[in-house]
């Protein structure tokens, strides 16, 4: 034991040293704790495209297809409902696809490539519910519209373009996700026009 | 022999010491009610919840592909398989009934107030993990409102503006909730948050026996040193480290009276524990969900998806604001405010006997509030029942508003000294 008097400015030196030291050593061990929780290799590597043939689809009628773990909505439109949607524009949060929900190619009054299809995921843009689809009992929820998604979790409603109501929860249209004719009757979801591949 | 044995414990470890602060010599109020059963319930539950909990582990398998299967393996195959799911489901429903009884027993007797503000909030903290348990476990069966509930509540997170979405995607491990998210809820409610509370829960216990029992006249049985006549003081012996600094009086200890007082609470609760877990394990498909019969579906929502009952009231609220942010927002506000209660009533006076005719009326309002909220959680999102959600969700926020209020100059009655009966 030294008898040289205590150096109190040395003391708080070391002292904050160790603790900035020993901080950044605990940053540094959260890394992998928290990194760890990000989607492993594995799960990214799902994400294949997957291929749909819409041939045999009536008019009306819709298909669920299973890409990337989460339902896509494929409907073929009647006349009636395509030359209906112009008429809901005042009644819609997002009529002219302002926001980006679509890829460039399907930002157009039907959002879709082809007029009669739409391709949009079915994930409700509030809390990711699969909104169901209304064929002719739509009324129930917007006057004069036969048809038309309604999410029974909370409520939500989008016509036949995928483009939310006002006044509902859900702040954004659905999302269309890339997609592409392969054939005048197949299409592949996950892979653009342009090869260009995503959500939107 | 056994006096020696304790003798040579003591002298290396406070176990009497620590039997007598806590049970044998903790002075109690001598006038505990119906209300004051809860607590030891809860821990009761607790015990219960983490006993089945640990067997279920034992046959239940934390994978995308064999959660259900496995489930349906503990309930058909396992021997006494059934009845351990069934105690945990039930107990689990059985824990948010305690726990609210508890809170309202808090809230009547203003058992938050000054100086329980931290003991409260060690509740609210109990509470809290609580919720984050049962949400978590709900996962686990891997049914389809498991999947969609879990959808619904990890996606609130993708409400908060830039990171929402990475955070969203960082909870689940995966584009859409998989096998890593069962996985990670898996070993988070079978051993974070266990862990968490039980921490907690002996920090909320270690906390009242600093401050002391509330009671339902709102008074305190701790006096100041030298200001009670002997003769007037409770004639028991109580621990030194309470006696040294106050005069106890109206109080009895722990052990024996209320730990026999709350056997008979035990078994008035486990006659009704026991009856919903043999004869209506499902509760009419509040405390199990019909859609969860059926194996998880990522393209497919139950037609009505509903939380579990004891969300109700908070899933209530965030559906009837029509906005993504702002029903997250008031979402978890209504869980905050209930920490900031010990702040929001500026009042002096504890308890609701002696207190003003508005601040019964408040908690009545509240409670009926919070009821409805809780009811119209399970019914589907009808016009009506969203005006009726929006009046109720107002009368919730409004009690701590109005409390805020009238607390600062209410017209309270006298409170008695003593405990008069």
């Amino acid at each position: 034991m030294s008898n040289v008097p205590v150096n109190n400015g040395r003391r708080r030196f070391l002292t904050a040293a160790t603790v900035v030291v020993g901080g950044v050593g605990v940053a540094g061990v959260a890394v992998p704790f928290i990194g760890s929780w990000n989607p492993s290799a594995r799960a990214k590597a799902a994400g294949a495209p997957v291929e749909v043939n819409v041939g045999k689809i009536e008019p009306g009628q819709l298909i669920r297809a299973e890409w990337r773990g989460k339902p896509v909505y494929v409907v073929r439109r009647t006349e009636a409902t395509l030359s209906g949607l112009a008429k809901l524009d005042d009644q819609l949060r997002d009529p002219n696809s302002e926001k980006a929900q679509q890829p460039s190619y399907a930002t157009n009054a039907y959002r879709s490539i082809k007029p009669e299809f739409l391709i949009a995921l079915g994930v409700c843009t509030h809390l990711g519910c699969a909104p169901t689809h209304h064929a002719g009992d739509f009324e129930q929820f917007v006057d004069g519209t036969p048809n038309g998604f309604f999410c029974p979790c909370h409520g939500s409603k989008f016509d036949m373009a995928g483009r939310v109501f006002q006044g509902v929860p859900a702040p954004l249209n659905l999302v269309v996700p890339e997609h592409s004719f392969t054939s005048e009757d197949t299409i592949l979801i996950g892979v653009g026009p342009d090869a260009s591949k995503g959500e939107a | 022999m056994l006096a020696n044995f304790m003798a040579w414990m003591d002298k290396r470890l406070p176990l009497t010491d620590a039997w007598n602060k806590h049970l044998a010599q903790y002075p109690a109020p001598k006038n505990f009610n119906f209300w004051y059963f809860f607590g030891s319930l809860a821990m009761l539950v607790l015990v219960n919840q983490i006993l089945t909990g640990i067997w279920l582990t034992m046959s239940y398998e934390p994978s995308g592909d064999g959660a259900f299967a496995s489930v349906e393996y503990i309930m058909r195959d396992v021997d006494y398989g059934w009845l351990l799911r069934y105690m945990h489901s039930t107990g689990a429903s059985a824990f948010f009934i305690v726990v609210y009884m508890h809170m309202m027993r808090g809230l009547m007797y203003g058992s938050y107030q000054k100086p329980r503000e931290l003991l409260w909030i060690f509740g609210m903290l109990i509470f809290l993990v609580l919720m984050a348990e049962a949400f978590m476990g709900y996962l686990l069966p891997w049914g389809n409102m498991s999947y969609w509930g879990a959808q619904v509540i990890i996606s609130l997170f993708g409400a908060i503006p830039i990171i929402g979405d990475d955070l969203t995607l960082w909870i689940r491990g995966d584009y859409v909730i998989s096998g890593a998210t069962l996985n990670r809820f898996f070993a988070l409610h079978v051993i974070a948050m266990p862990l968490v509370l039980v921490i907690l829960v002996f920090l909320h216990i270690l906390a009242l026996h600093e401050v002391g029992s509330n009671n339902p006249e709102g008074t305190d049985v701790k006096k100041p040193k030298g200001s009670i006549k002997p003769e007037d003081q409770s004639k028991f012996k109580f621990h030194k480290q309470y006696t040294d600094k106050y005069d106890i009086v109206d109080a009895i200890p722990f052990h024996p009276y209320y730990s026999v007082k709350d056997i008979m609470g035990v078994a008035g609760f486990l006659i009704l524990f026991c009856w919903v877990m043999f004869f209506a394990p499902e509760g009419g498909g509040y405390f199990m969900e019909a859609p969860n019969f059926e194996p998880a579906n990522g393209l497919k929502t139950p037609e009505h998806i509903a939380p579990v009952w004891y969300f109700g009231p908070f899933y209530t609220i965030l559906r009837v604001i029509p906005d993504k942010l702002l029903g997250a927002i008031g979402m978890f506000s209504a869980i905050i405010v209930l920490f900031l209660v010990p702040w929001f009533d500026r009042g002096v006076v504890k308890s609701v006997r002696y207190r003003s005719k508005l601040h019964l009326l408040n908690l009545i309002q509240f409670s009926v509030c919070f009821i409805i909220l809780g009811v119209l959680g399970t019914l589907p999102a009808t016009p009506t029942a969203n005006l009726i959600g929006t009046i109720s969700t107002f009368g919730y926020f409004g009690f701590f508003v109005a409390l805020w209020f009238y607390s600062k100059n209410e017209k309270c009655k006298p409170v008695p000294e003593r405990v008069s009966h």
